[in-house]
């Protein structure tokens, strides 16, 4: 039934669904509104059997959804940003360990500078634990995603993350239809692990693993993870004859039938960018867009399909790696690397910095004229950038980049997106 | 589509408010957004939310950046934050204030607009007489479906019903009510001395 | 066999053989039929007191559970040593994850278990003084915070052993560690340091705290089995010596656990509810330089011209430690009761 509510909520109830039997978390912004709400639902009994722990860190929220996972018991925390980086030892850990937890991450920005706002640092940050990652471009696929995450997740015995944009999504009261308890039941089977800490059966999880036999374990991991290309189509389309609706799958398009500029990006900005895409096309513009839900295991074979009669791309990622430039766009141009196509890399939304359909429209225009460059960082204020430059060169005392910019900028209160 | 900002401080229900007006919307068979403006709120912080209301669904995820309609909770903001960023020249603006418009202090600033688009609803006041608390945000609800016509006051209703309970709800109700009717009176008003 | 309530001294290291004891009383090494929780075939050093604790304290846990039991290991020397791939030497379900995080994976391994109403499965989890007192203190606070269902137990051979003998937050004072060298003015770790473990587990009013060493195996076992019989956070904080960071003969690990014990340097007690219930007692007091002496971990104290002042600051901490526990109650009893057998 459709509802109007908050992401947050609408994924706590989603979860509830799944049937998890240990919810282990800790606080932290923009993911509290997910965990308040279960623990609620745990604390009043309409989420039962459940062990909803409150702990004193992500580290232990991780540590214990792996000692609960490894003993057989479904596992749900959420976590986002510093948190997720607390955890980072135990998030590599579990999936090392191959066990199936399901992990919200509420994409928020890493500091320093602190910074509440979302982006996608704190996923890319995670990219190379072995976790599936998957990215809801709305609250509605945040919901579904969870579903088909718990199954993707025990069918592998993999972790999964499902990455929702921090406030954005979280926090943002739109119509959703949670998926009925009977739906996610005849979806989601009961929990049969592959490996379970039984006194009647023992075994050893965790063992220590030397050069003779580390490549071959790692190997399989990564076996594992091509596995899910295969199989998160399958469960996508499974998922839609239960639910009636398209969710998950490795990536969508829209309007690229005829795309000569096509735009590529993870999660919700995917909705204001379609907007910008339906104004440039009144004008005239061949452009589409290529969201994609999984982003790892990366979809390089779907990615190449989708692109390959692009002339331009536009990667438009809300993180980099310093020093170095888009992940995700490096991601793409790996996929693509012998189609002759001119892949731009746009780092926009940093830190919560809002990405208008004005802005996209313009770096369109750039891009039809052919002013956009390799890189850019949309919105950028090089005039506040110069200054500090200026400042560093000419003090040797110059102080705290951040703090100046600061103060350079003045009141920031009265900004509005 | 009809976008909505609100800005008001924390502790005020400026959240809450959007998402009460969204709730409205919905409930008449609307696609509707609503979102905070994400800051580390704090009591007394100025804090800004967001409402989109659409016959079709809503895709943009981007901040309220024109508005349609204003809903200023908190009169002591209009000096210090741009609270009319980005208004059209047709848009909507609901004070939360007891005072003329005139003596606001605004001098031709808004001259640039349409007056009779811009009332004034004493919602604090009202909520002081029903609630006995200073909570302005579903009162001004009432008043903005009285300026705008964007949902009706029955949809204001049922929100509140969804999010309050029992006397709460009634006494809400009751306010925003209030609210409505104050709203209309002063939109006559207005219509009246435009036609003399 | 600090429960015994009758004194064997027939031998000059106080050690009574289980053939003296009624069948109840015998330890569970004596059971032909117990369960090896950690079997042989492990690559722990000749002398390992952190070997012979696990494998007591475990084989206990196993008796008081009927078998019942899963086992949560920290990264360290007994997780390395037990489990070689692709061997290992634990003959129960047992989990290894991280250095700091054991206290956390015990509780969710506890919570799966409630959860799924196996009641009498129970948990232990166990790491060394390292993942203990240091890395794994936030968890292990956590978790007695919370008071989850877990038997934490620590084997404390006082020294990141694992990594080559480093200094921890419980290596005591003058001790020499490859990062506290014996060298200039003040050789070894410092004084006014570390962290009295069991005190903090007190501290947070759990049900069952107690401390132990390897040279009473009895009484080992015999706080495991109480410890067993309890719910919510429990706490047995063991002394492990290790031959190799220690600098002690492999064939003397039990006499150097008893010396810490009988110097009063290593208190052995229970508490109840952040309250102690009971005291092991000193039954011959001797002087701290009997037990530094015979470790080269404390060689730079002796010698000439040696430290004197040092090895009597160490001696003011055994006698703080008897006054504050009060473990020569039974002194006198016990001499009089030696010079009568």
């Amino acid at each position: 039934m459709l509802r109007q509510i908050e992401g947050s909520r609408a994924v706590a109830e989603t979860v509830a669904h799944c049937r998890p039997e240990v919810v282990c978390a800790y606080p932290i912004s923009p993911q509290t509104h997910i965990i308040e709400a279960i623990g609620a639902m745990v604390k009043e009994g309409s989420l039962a059997p459940c062990e909803f722990i409150n702990v004193e860190s992500e580290f232990a929220a991780m540590s214990v959804s792996i000692g609960a996972s490894a003993a057989g018991a479904r596992a749900y925390t959420a976590t986002a940003s510093q948190g997720l980086l607390f955890m980072m030892e135990a998030v590599y850990n579990a999936a090392g360990l191959g066990l199936p937890i399901v992990m919200t991450l509420a994409n928020r920005a890493i500091g320093a500078p602190i910074n509440i706002w979302n982006d996608h640092s704190d996923a890319m940050a995670a990219r190379d634990t072995g976790w599936i990652q998957l990215f809801a471009e709305t609250n509605q696929e945040a919901c579904d995603l969870h579903i088909l995450a718990f199954r993707l997740a025990e069918e592998l015995s993999l972790p999964v993350m499902v990455c929702m944009d921090g406030f954005i999504l979280t926090h943002a009261v739109e119509g959703i239809d949670v998926p009925e308890q009977s739906d996610v039941d005849s979806f989601l089977p009961v929990y049969e692990p592959r490996q379970v800490l039984d006194p009647a059966d023992p075994i050893s999880i965790g063992a220590m693993v030397g050069p003779e036999a580390f490549t071959e374990v790692r190997y399989l991991s990564h076996l594992r993870q091509l596995d899910a290309l295969e199989l998160i189509p399958t469960l996508a389309s499974e998922f839609a004859s239960t639910f009636g609706r398209e969710s998950g799958g490795l990536l969508h398009t829209y309007r690229t039938d005829d795309a000569t500029t096509i735009v590529v990006a993870l999660g919700s900005v995917l909705g204001t960018i379609k907007d910008a895409v339906d104004r440039r096309r009144e004008l005239g513009d061949r452009v589409g867009v290529v969201g994609i839900t999984t982003f790892r295991p990366f979809p390089f074979d779907d990615v190449r399909d989708a692109l390959s009669h692009a002339q331009k791309v536009i990667v438009m990622e809300k993180a980099f790696s310093v020093g170095y430039g888009g992940v995700l766009s490096a991601d793409v141009a790996s996929a693509t690397h012998d189609a002759t196509i001119s892949l731009h890399s746009v780092v926009a939304g940093l830190g919560g910095r809002a990405i208008t359909q004005q802005s996209i429209e313009e770096l369109l225009d750039d891009t039809a004229h052919d002013r956009l460059r390799p890189v850019t960082f949309l919105d950028l204020d090089l005039g506040i950038v110069d200054l500090e430059r200026a400042r560093i060169g000419s003090v040797r005392r110059s102080g705290p980049s951040a703090e100046n910019v600061l103060s350079d900028l003045g009141t920031v209160a009265s900004r509005i997106g | 589509m009809f976008q909505i900002r609100f800005h008001g401080r924390g502790g005020q229900g400026v959240v809450t408010a959007a998402e009460m007006l969204s709730v409205a919307a919905f409930a008449e068979g609307k696609f509707a957004q609503a979102f905070p403006s994400f800051g580390s709120e704090r009591t007394g912080a100025p804090v800004v939310s967001f409402c989109r209301i659409d016959n079709q669904p809503i895709r943009s995820r981007e901040p309220v950046i024109k508005p349609d309609a204003l809903i200023v909770q908190d009169m002591t903001l209009i000096h210090q934050v741009d609270i009319f960023a980005g208004l059209s020249n047709e848009g909507y603006v609901l004070f939360n204030t007891s005072k003329n418009l005139d003596e606001l202090g605004l001098g031709d600033y808004l001259d640039t607009f349409r007056r009779e688009r811009l009332l004034t609803c004493p919602a604090t006041e009202l909520a002081l007489e029903h609630l006995g608390r200073p909570l302005p945000n579903a009162v001004l609800l009432g008043g903005f479906a009285a300026l705008t016509s964007q949902v009706t006051l029955e949809s204001i209703a049922v929100a509140i019903n969804e999010r309050f309970k029992g006397a709460t709800a009634e006494r809400n109700i009751a306010a925003a009510t209030a609210a409505y009717q104050l709203v209309l009176k002063e939109e006559e008003e207005f219509s009246r001395a435009t036609t003399n | 066999m600090s429960r015994q309530p009758v004194h064997f001294y027939q031998v000059g290291s106080f050690a009574v053989g289980n053939r003296l004891l009624d069948d109840e009383d015998r330890t569970v090494q004596s059971d032909p039929g117990r369960s090896d929780s950690l079997d042989s075939g492990h690559r722990a050093c000749q002398g390992c007191g952190e070997a012979l604790g696990a494998r007591y304290a475990l084989d206990a846990a196993m008796r008081a559970t009927n078998g019942q039991l899963i086992a949560v290991n920290a990264t360290g020397c007994l997780e390395v040593f037990s489990t070689p791939y692709p061997e290992t030497s634990w003959r129960i379900a047992w989990l290894h994850s991280l250095f700091g995080n054991a206290p956390a994976v015990a509780t969710g391994v506890a919570a799966a278990m409630k959860v799924k109403g196996l009641n009498d499965v129970r948990v232990v989890a166990q790491a060394g003084d390292g993942g203990t007192v240091d890395i794994g203190f936030g968890c292990l606070s956590g978790m007695f915070e919370r008071n989850d269902d877990v038997l934490f137990i620590c084997y404390d051979n006082e020294a990141y052993m694992n990594t080559g003998v480093q200094r921890s937050g419980a290596t005591p004072p003058a001790a020499r560690t490859a990062t506290t060298e014996a060298v200039g003015p003040q050789p070894g770790n410092v004084f006014g340091q570390g962290k009295d473990m069991p005190r903090l587990a007190m501290a947070h009013g759990i049900p069952y705290v107690a401390t132990a060493t390897v040279a009473d195996l009895h009484d080992l076992e015999n706080k495991v089995q109480r410890a067993m019989e309890m719910h919510g956070a429990r706490y047995l904080h063991v002394l492990v010596p290790c031959p190799l960071g220690w600098g002690s003969a492999s064939c003397d690990t039990i006499k150097v656990a008893r010396l810490a014990k009988e110097t009063g340097l290593f208190p052995v007690f229970e508490a109840e509810n952040g309250v102690v219930t009971n005291v092991s007692p000193i039954r011959h007091r001797t002087s701290v330089e009997s037990y530094l002496s015979i470790q080269k971990r404390f060689g730079h104290l002796f010698g000439t011209p040696g430290r004197p002042d040092i090895v009597a600051r160490i001696q003011a901490i055994a006698d703080h430690n008897i006054a504050h526990y009060g473990l020569l109650v039974d002194e006198e009893r016990d001499a009089t009761l030696e010079v009568s057998a």
